[in-house]
This record gives C-alpha cells, structure tokens and sequence, in this order.
C-alpha cells in the first residue's frame, strides 16, 4: 500500500469539471483549452479522477492574500 | 497581426563565394600597387580605383555615378598568382584532405556504409535539428581518417599532417596550395554531403585564386590637417597583397628560380593570412611602422570594440549625459540639478511659430556659447545650420515660420533621469530641469531611495526627450509623483531622511519657537499660507508642523517608540514626527496623505516637510562630539560589573562542563549546550549593558537619531559607550586560527569568553591587540560575504526578470504571457494592485469610514 498523496496537507483538492462547469470556465476566459496550464494523465494528484485528455481540473488552493483560490488546469497525455 | 509583407525570408543560407561570382560581381580588377597619380587622383586599376565607390566629396562614382554618401561602394579583385588558402576554413581543408583518396576523390567510408549514413544523418537533422547532424557529421569524419587503404580504388596513402597555421604534409613532403586545390576539385559531388555541404558547394573555393576587394566606402582614407592622406588599415594590407602579387607574376614570367618563387608565394600567402585575420596563433602579426598591430577584417568584428558588441548591441544615444550625482535639499523632489555647461550642449528643438518668433530670437542672438542660447536650427527643407557668431546675423534675417530652433536646456523642461542597475521602474523617473552652476547632478536626498543612489562618487544618465509626445508620456507616466508608491509593497518610497526626520521629531517633540521664529520657519520652508499658525506669543513646536498639514486631515497611527500619533484636523495632538510617519518604506502619514490629497500635494508637502526639517535643525544646532557618549562613573561601574558578572558566569559554566556537571539542551551535544549558553549569557550581559548607556547618555544626538530612526540604532551606541561585545562566525564563536586556540596569545582549548572573541572593551576606551583582530575578522567576513552575495542575486533578478517580463494582467484580471497563455486566474490569487493597498492589504474599515462621509 503506498500512501495516497492526495491526502497530504500540502496537496490541495483537485476536483474534475464537468461539461457545463467546463464551457462555463472557458467562455469565461475566452480562450482554448490548451492555454491554460496543463497537468499531465499521469500527475498523482489525479489519478483517482479518472481523467482524459483535454478535461479540465479545477484545484481549490489555501492562499495566504485571498482565503481560498480556485486554479484550473488541462489535463494532457503524459 | 496583419502588416503589409512585402518580402518574406524563408532561409538563409551560408556559404563561399565561387572565383567565377567573385569576378561576376566585380566592378574593377586591381593590378597596381599604386593608390594616386601626381595629382591625387585615384589610379585606375588602384586600390582606391573610383569604380569602387567615392569616398572623396565631388567624385562621381563610375560604377553606379552617385555621389559620396550615396554610394553604397562596389567590390573589386585581385586575380592571385598562386593560390593561398583561406586561414578561416583550413580546419576543413585539413578534414576534408584526411578523409578523402587523393587518387579517386571519394571519401574513405566503405561504399557498403555510404547509405546507411547518410539515411541515418537525414533522419538526424529532421528529428534533432541542424546542430545533432553538425555533430554526426564530425563524427563520421572523424572515425574515417587515412588509415592506411582507401575502400574505394585500393591504393595506399599516406598520412597527411597539418603543419600550424596552414602548411599540409603528406610524410615528409609539403602539400601545395595547388596540389591542394586539385585534390579538393577531385571529390565527388555525392561525397561532399558526407560533410554537411550542401548542393552546389565546391570545397576548392576555400583555396583562393582570386581575391575579393572590399569597397572603398569600408576603408575609407583620412586627410589630414597637414594635407596629407592617411589610408585605412585594410588598404595597407591590401597594398601589400598586390605589391607581392605584382612581384610574384613578374617572377613566374621570368622563369626565376622556383626557391625565389616559393619565397614569394609564402609572403603573399602571409600577406592573404593577415588581411582576414591578424592574430592567428605563431604568426607574427602584421604591423604598422610605428610597430602597432594592423587591424584588418576579423579585428573589425570581434571582441568588445568590434563591430558586434560595440556597435550592434552596445549604442549610444544622443541627448543625453552622465556626471556624479551630489545632494540639494533646497531643491523640489521633482527637479533635477543640471549643470550650466551640458544645458549648453543638451537642446530642445521648438518650432517657429508667429507667437514665439521673437522669444525664440533671443536665443539665436546669444549663440551656442551664451546662456540660454540655442545651437541650430532646421530650415524647412530639413536642412541644418550651425549658429555661430558669424552665421548668426544671416539666420536672425531668414527666421521664419515653420523653421526649428534648437535652444539650450531650461528651467523646467522634462528630461529622464536613471541610475542603474536599473531593477525596477522607479529607476528611471521624469525629472524637471533645474540649471545650477558647478559640474554635477543636484537631486534632492528624498528620492535617493528609489534610485538607490548616494554619494559617495555615484554617476547617473539623464535624457532629453525631443518631442512633445514623449514629453507628455514621460511626464504622466514617469514622474516622481506618479512613482510615489511603490508597485511592489503599497508603501512610498521616498521619504524624509536624515536630517529632514530629525529636524521633525525634535520640532514636534520639544521645540517652543516666538511666533517671529516660527512664521519664519515656515517661510523659509516654502510655506506661503501661513494663516494655519495660531496667533499666540509662543507656538508649540506641534503647531508649527501642524501649519503644513491639511486643515482636514485626520490620521491614528504609532510613532517609532510605539506612543500613538494623532491628527485631528490638521493638528498634530499627540506623537512625535519621526521615521514611522515620515520615512520611506516606513511613512504610513505620508501613505494617508497620498490617498486623500494625491500625488502631487503629497509631493509638494513632502518637499516642504523636508525642508522644514532640514530648517530646524540648522537654525536650532545639531552636532554629535565625542562628549556625546560620556558616561557617569557610577554608570561605568555598572556596567563594568554587570560584564564581569557575565564572564564569571561563563567560566562557571565552562568549570561546569568540565566537570561533567553541565545539563545538556535536548537534541545538542555537551559541547553545543556549552557554547549556546555562554552566546546566551554574554549577549544578555550586552543587552543590557547597552540598555544602561542608553539611558545615560539619553539627550545626546546619537540617541535622538537613533530613536527618531534618523540614522543609527541603540546598538551602534552600545558599542561606542559601553561594550563591542562577541564576535561571531558562522552563528558561533571564533573558533578557528591555529590548532585549538584562535590567538597564540592565548592557551590551547581555552574557551573563556576573551579567548574566543568576547570584546569587552567599547569603541571609545578603545580595543585591546586581539579584540581588535576579532573584530577584522569578522569584518573581513561580513565584506567577503557581501561582495559575493551582491553578484549571485543580481544575476538571479536578472534571470526572474526576463522570464516575466512579457508577463501582463488583463482585463479580467488574469495573469497571460505574449502568447496568450493563461498563468494565473486572479492575479496574485486575490486580483489587488499592491500600489492601491497598504503594504499589500486593503482596509475595508477606513474605506467605509471615508466613504459614510467620515462618521464615527
């Protein structure tokens, strides 16, 4: 049994979004996919998501200057 | 982005010139030594032939018949009587010789392996780029060098050697030229892919049979004042080239014998060498009569004056000057000091118009040498006239509308002033003229900060912005005001300093002044609004500085002792001005100031409160002697004993800890415990000490700078009045030197405090011999420490620096790079601009507070 990473301290909540949350957040930014930052298939953080390629991962992340940040990265074969 | 694309680059391609193109594209073949006739006319078929280009004002060009300046210069050539070989390319030769047959031409690869190395190099370049195939190829050749057969016809060759700079050798016999040629002409097209040529390459045209001329218009000659003509470096040695030329084909004519001939044909080969490169490696340069070295083709681009370096990335640029940089005080922040002598060079172009034509002559009347006066002008047509005592009457009669006049630099014109390193963007700021006598720079102390300047021989650059949009742009973008802020923590970071804080603190603290003293004060401050004053015999200090402050102002804050500053409606009540309030980085008044009032009331007060300051002091008398620093007798005994007290308790511990009494720290070793409790107990007794002479020595001018955080702290004073206390390396004590002890003068393993770097003497009794070496070595530490460490971050911001700098917050506040790409979603995770906060957090409280209209 190795240790489940996503449960350490330091690792913040990486969550899949779904197909509407998804085009939201893209028509937010009004941009493609593929300029967002990328994290790959194979990262640990989202093993357990069941991913592919091409789906975004929104990462909630304690900040010191804003509470709680939301983060989104494109999932890429790795 | 769509542009209008008239000519697109797909490659470029690299390569020699052919005999046939060199002769293709030459305008005129050299054969003469000579340069001019008797009457200085270019010869024809000379170096300096007129088909090369014009370099003489008059001349017409034969070639292309433009003029000087608008000919661009043609090239000529020489045809050599022997062939020399390129000194840049014989490395190659040298390969491409080893590697071949000399009596088949093909290269010495196995014709079974031929294909499958050249499938593998096409692979190659297609997945890894040009630089992988570059090395292959040196590989390849390297693993197939004359062995001893060629592969191909069988027949036995021989080693052949390279004799530095450029002599070949084949066993004990000498390679010619242009028994080289002919072995390079026999390699097959197909083989010389195996070396990374391309198609429609020949390797032979790295020997020379002709000899490209390079233009005139590149070596152009100089007259000089006597008359006579001074040619170009490069025209020497292509003198020299067909003067040995000349003489060489007379030999070959003559049947002169073949020792003379190959003399003549090492010189001219020399003389090629030379002309591209004069410093090749166990050839003696070609010199000048005086002896000083030629510099020819490769000199004029190499190395930090060549061509690259000096010319291409280094420029310089016009309007603008460099000088030391000295403090005025009296001076605005905005402002800069600039000497009369470069306002008299530095000029700003101003167009005629009918409403100026008068204002503008007064500058023409003075000249370039009275100022204010003016160095030129620019007709309509563009053209330029100096204005000189003679011209000058001639220019004032044909002044008109729609001329130029270039007029000396005056008071309040805008210029840009930078100090480098220039790290961030308040290194570069808009400045207004201020012309003042003497040769430096004057720049008011308050802005040192933002540059990081002092001055102790600092230079800075200033520049002349040319026209009115860069102007405008220079003066709303970059002002001192608009820079106030700093983008990085919220706070200002200019501020008073030195005597401007003092000066502050004692008038806010202790100063009574007759109203007489007290308007004049202000007056000389700047202060022409001198209502605010109360009408009363005696004002308080408070009062005075309250005078400056907005009549509806208010602001709670902390002083430097931490006692509360207050200012109800532009009265200081309770507080001292001092570093906390006034200071850069520090001013949290000034901070509150700037978002009431803006930036340049805050500017203009922040000048005023300087000056003030600066004011008070000199007119009050501030001076620090030695008596500064006197103590009580009873204060000296104090703290003499409190010292023996540590260091006979520091003894105890180390009997302690010989005795194996000592209780050891958890997670340290005996010996670690020890050192840590000796630190703690000599740092305490210093502390302390340091505390009783601050206390005694309470109103001297070192502890008032010290407490209004003028300059200096506690500590400083500590050191000078009552003990230096321990010197440390590394976080420890000293311990290194020689074997177990730091001083022969002391006994080995001693680790009594003295022995180890405890100075208990004060910088004013003085130190004893070893005191005094602790404390060099320390100091030499801390230097070494920082002349390292100075370097390694800059080159560290460097780096940071340039792999964000196209880094932008958009609109919606994300963080994008050039490409668009996303980096952050919210810049800085919260979306706030550091320079609209506080030290980077926003106060919601006093937000509302303003915005409910200031209710309680």
């Amino acid at each position: 049994m190795t240790f489940d990473v996503t449960k350490h301290h330091l690792v913040p909540k990486h969550t899949k979004l779904g197909e509407s949350e998804k085009s939201k957040i893209l028509g937010k930014y009004g941009v493609e996919a593929l300029s967002f930052p990328k994290i790959m298939t194979d990262d640990p953080a989202i093993k357990k998501l069941d991913v592919k390629s091409g789906d975004i991962i929104r990462i909630d992340r304690q900040s010191k200057t804003a509470g709680v940040s939301e983060y989104y990265r494109v999932v890429v074969e790795g | 982005m769509v542009t209008n694309v008239h000519k697109k680059i797909e490659n470029i391609s690299f390569g020699l010139f052919s005999p046939k193109q060199v002769t293709g594209m030459a305008s005129a073949k050299i054969v003469t030594p000579e340069l001019y006739d008797k009457e200085g006319y270019p010869v024809d078929g000379g170096l300096m032939d007129i088909r090369l280009g014009v370099i003489d004002p008059g001349l017409r060009c034969k070639t292309c018949g433009q003029k000087l300046k608008e000919c661009p210069g043609h090239f000529g050539y020489i045809e050599l009587a022997r062939p020399a070989i390129h000194i840049l390319f014989v490395r190659q030769i040298y390969n491409m010789l080893r590697s071949t047959c000399k009596y088949c031409g093909h290269v010495l690869v196995p014709a079974v392996n031929l294909k499958k190395y050249l499938t593998n190099l096409d692979k190659i370049s297609e997945e890894e780029g040009f630089e992988a195939r570059r090395r292959k190829v040196k590989d390849i050749v390297d693993k197939h060098k004359i062995k001893d057969k060629c592969p191909h016809c069988e027949k036995k060759l021989d080693i052949i050697k390279l004799e530095k700079p450029y002599n070949f050798y084949e066993g004990e016999i000498r390679i010619t030229p242009i028994e080289v040629r002919a072995r390079l002409e026999k390699i097959p097209e197909e083989d010389l892919v195996m070396f990374g040529y391309a198609k429609g390459f020949r390797p032979e045209w790295m020997i020379l049979t002709v000899l490209q001329i390079p233009p005139v218009t590149m070596r152009p000659s100089i007259t000089l004042e006597s008359g006579e003509r001074s040619e170009d470096d490069l025209t020497h040695k292509l003198g020299d080239i067909v003067r040995i030329n000349q003489r060489l084909f007379e030999n070959i004519n003559a049947g002169a014998p073949e020792v003379i001939i190959e003399d003549l044909w090492d010189l001219l080969q020399y003389h090629v060498t030379t002309f591209f490169d004069n410093e090749v490696a166990q050839l003696p340069p070609a010199r000048h009569r005086s002896g000083q070295p030629l510099k020819t083709l490769t000199d004029r681009i190499k190395s930090k004056e060549g061509r690259i370096r000096h010319n291409m990335a280094g420029k310089r640029t016009d309007f603008s000057a460099r000088t030391v940089i000295s403090p005025d005080p009296l001076i605005e922040m905005n402002e800069v000091g600039v000497p009369q002598v470069m306002a008299r060079t530095l000029t700003i172009p101003v167009r005629v118009t009918e409403w100026n034509k008068e204002y503008l002559k007064k500058f023409i009347e003075n000249g370039p040498k009275k100022y204010p006066g003016a160095n030129y002008i620019i007709k309509i047509d563009g053209r330029r006239k100096t204005i000189t005592a003679e011209t000058k009457d001639e220019i004032l009669a044909e002044l008109e509308v729609g001329y130029i006049v270039e007029r000396h630099l005056q008071d309040g014109d805008i210029c840009i002033f930078n100090r480098q390193p220039s790290l961030h963007r308040m290194s570069m700021m808009c400045h207004r003229v201020k012309i003042l006598p003497g040769n430096t720079f004057r720049l008011n102390p308050a802005v040192c900060a933002p540059y990081n300047a002092d001055f102790d021989g600092d230079e800075m650059n200033l520049h002349v912005p040319q026209n009115e949009e860069a102007r405008a742009e220079a003066r709303i973008l970059m002002s001192v005001e608009t820079q106030l802020i700093s983008p990085r923590y919220g706070l200002s970071v200019v501020g008073c300093i030195h005597d401007a804080i003092t000066g502050n603190y004692l008038l806010t603290k202790e100063l009574v002044l007759s109203r007489v003293e007290a308007l004049d004060l202000l007056y000389a401050s700047g202060v022409d609004d001198l209502s605010a004053l109360p009408h009363k015999e005696k004002v308080d200090g408070k009062e005075v500085f309250s005078a400056l402050l907005p009549i509806d102002f208010n602001y709670i804050g902390k002083d430097k002792a931490g006692n509360e500053v207050k200012i109800v409606n532009g009265q200081l009540k309770t507080g001292n001005m001092d570093q906390a309030s006034l200071g850069h980085e520090k001013g949290l008044m000034l901070r509150n100031i700037y978002e009431r009032y803006g930036e340049t009331f805050t500017a203009d007060l922040l000048g005023k409160i300087s000056k003030l300051g600066c004011t008070v002091l000199a007119r009050r008398g501030f001076s620090m002697g030695i008596g500064d620093l006197d103590l009580t007798p009873e204060a000296k005994a104090e703290i003499q004993e409190t010292i023996n007290k540590a260091e006979k308790d520091a003894l105890s511990l180390i009997d302690a800890y010989y005795a194996h009494e000592l209780e050891p720290l958890p997670g340290r070793s005996l010996l670690e415990t020890l050192e840590l409790r000796i630190l703690e107990a000599l740092n305490k007794a210093r502390n302390k000490t340091g505390d009783i002479a601050v206390k005694q020595v309470k109103d001297s001018a070192a502890v008032v700078m010290a407490k209004c955080g003028a300059r200096g702290n506690p500590l400083n004073i500590a050191q000078m009045t009552a003990v230096v206390g321990q010197q440390a390396l590394r976080g420890k004590r000293i311990e290194r030197g020689y074997n177990g002890r730091t001083l022969p003068y002391f006994k080995k393993n001693d680790l009594a405090p003295k022995a180890r770097g405890f100075v208990r003497n004060n910088f004013k009794s003085g130190l004893t011999p070893y005191e005094f070496f602790f404390g060099a070595m320390t100091g030499r530490d801390a230097l070494m420490d920082t002349a390292l460490r100075t370097p390694k971050s800059g080159y560290l911001y460097r780096r940071l620096s340039n792999a964000m700098q196209d880094l932008k917050v958009e609109y919606d506040g994300s963080v994008r790079d050039a490409s668009g790409r996303v980096v952050q979603f919210m810049y800085g995770e919260d979306g706030l601009d550091v320079s609209k906060t506080k030290n980077g957090v926003l106060d919601v409280k006093s937000i509302i507070h303003d915005v409910m209209g200031g209710a309680k």
